[in-house]
């Protein structure tokens, strides 16, 4: 294995992606998991988001329904970057602000729930559209045919809308869990140490900036690999009962 | 015959006396309105247990309308809605009082539609449980047993399994009328149960419907089939935009139709 190394000439740069110190491999490994743990958290927030603003979109009245217009245009208006400095620095100001009219004085935000917050409010914008469709694209009669047999709105949503739309809504949420996961490296602007900002602090120490950012292209790159996998399961799943358009079989 | 006659005057008169009690479903003076178009102008109909009626027009007379206002699928402008002696609160607009009592009473109406609507994301058996055990709280092992029962009865006892959408239309519908069977209705509404399917899967349907006719299921049935409905219908209704325009035993309405328009209508379906 070294020798291997030694004689393509990666002997420095295994050394340097090595997992215990002097190597870096650790604090590159310790970023993807705060940015993986961050994508989660957001994308699961945004979706929660998104069931209530989709519902809120569809089934509200009129002042739920400009707000949310309101909320998913300027959300998705004004790019990430812009977006995540002015919710971090709004949303922390608030917190603060509120927590020494409490008397409590300044209180320390984790990265991580600041990061949740920020991204989740991001993505589930996005949620909001991508389950609206979905939930349109339900067949009536289905919906119909429930409400005939007496079924409540709470439990229709649970039995029937949300079954019936999520093989129109997985593809639309493959999209934003990557999204989601990429999203995350701009969080270093906020001085949260995630992939990307260890990444930076690895490379700009050691010089070495091609190997580093080639190791966290790598781990972006895996990330992506593995969510396929997963999501093509949930969209089989999702899509069991519905004759594949390919193949012979009715 | 005059031996039938007086028979059935005995019944009529027994009627009378039990009719609260024997009243499936009383209907009356039904208005529904789309903005300015008014599609019911005031249907009164009553139902009593037992009874087949089945109710015929001309597309756009109103006929799937007035059945879904039954449910409140569609909400009534006017009118009153009394189910096994059960009156439904509508306010001024229509509008039900109590979201619950509609609910309540849905459960009791089992609905088949034209297009079968059954949950395609749910395999037969799931379809037919669905709504004994998540609206009706029956236990999972008990609705189970009687769903299979119910699949075998309508000849699909060995796709219990399968997704809908690999089944012909003819086996959906029969799947369909399990699931409102699986209620236990009190009332079957049919609204057009063959009119999506091709001719030569609509007889499959409609022996199960008479088989029910025949176990003395109550029914409303919204249908094109007239040599079906005189045959299964204890009472047919002619509906002409909006309004009965005749209605009365099978065998004078189409034996001996009165009005004009249903002259016309019963030789233009054949």
């Amino acid at each position: 294995m070294e020798l291997i190394l030694e004689t393509l000439g990666l002997a420095k740069s295994a050394e340097l992606l090595s997992l215990s110190p002097p190597g870096w491999g650790g604090n590159l490994l310790r970023g993807l998991v705060n940015s993986l743990q961050i994508a989660f958290g957001a994308f699961g927030f945004g979706l929660i988001i998104g069931l209530f603003g989709a519902s809120g979109k569809l089934y509200g009245g009129v002042v739920l329904r400009d707000l949310l217009a309101i909320y998913t245009t300027v959300i998705r208006a004004v790019p990430e970057l812009v977006l995540i400095l002015i919710l971090y620095y709004v949303g922390t100001d608030l917190i603060n602000q509120v927590s020494q009219a409490l008397g409590y004085g300044r209180v320390e935000i984790s990265g991580v729930v600041a990061g949740i917050w920020v991204l989740g409010i991001v993505q589930g914008a996005y949620a909001t559209e991508v389950l609206r469709g979905a939930i349109q694209a339900v067949p009536t009669g289905q919906i119909e045919a429930a409400r005939a047999y007496g079924m409540p709105p709470m439990l229709l949503m649970r039995r029937v809308t949300i079954p019936a739309m999520m093989s129109y809504a997985t593809p639309g949420l493959a999209n934003l869990w990557l999204i989601a996961t990429k999203d995350t490296a701009l969080l270093a602007i906020v001085g949260f140490s995630e992939l990307t900002l260890e990444t930076r602090q690895a490379a700009s120490s050691t010089r070495a900036y091609f190997t580093f950012f080639l190791a966290a292209g790598a781990l972006y790159l895996i990330v992506t690999l593995f969510s396929g996998v997963i999501f093509a399961r949930i969209e089989k799943w999702a899509r069991r009962g519905q004759p594949s358009l390919k193949g012979t079989g009715r | 015959m005059g031996k039938l006659m007086a028979m059935s005057d005995v019944a009529a008169k027994e009627n009378q006396v039990s009719d609260a009690q024997s009243e499936a479903i009383r209907v009356t003076d039904l208005h529904k309105s789309f903005g300015a178009l008014e599609v019911l102008k005031g249907v009164s109909l009553t139902a009593h247990k037992g009874d087949v009626v089945a109710i015929i027009g001309g597309s756009g007379s109103g006929k799937s309308t007035f059945l879904r206002c039954i449910n409140f699928l569609e909400t009534p402008s006017s009118g009153q809605i009394v189910v096994n002696g059960e009156e439904i609160q509508m306010r001024a607009d229509g509008t039900p009082v109590h979201r619950k009592q509609i609910e309540r009473i849905r459960t009791r109406l089992g609905m088949v539609f034209q297009a079968f609507n059954l949950w395609t994301h749910r395999t037969l058996l799931e379809n037919v449980i669905e709504v004994p055990v998540y609206v009706l709280n029956v236990p999972r092992a008990a609705a189970i047993e009687r769903a299979k029962v119910l699949l075998d009865r309508v000849g699909l006892g060995d796709k219990a399994d399968t997704f809908p959408s690999f089944l012909s239309g003819g086996q959906q519908q029969r799947a369909a009328i399990a699931r409102a069977l699986a209620v236990d209705p009190s009332v079957m509404l049919f609204d057009e149960p063959t009119s999506a399917l091709d001719p030569e899967l609509v007889g499959e349907v409609l022996t199960v419907i008479r088989d029910l006719a025949a176990e003395g299921r109550t029914m409303l049935l919204v249908t094109h089939e007239m040599k079906f409905a005189r045959e299964v219908a204890t009472h047919v209704v002619y509906l002409f935009e909006g309004r009965i325009e005749e209605q009365g035993p099978p065998a004078e309405l189409f034996g001996n139709p009165k009005s004009a328009r249903l002259k016309q209508f019963l030789q233009t379906v054949g």
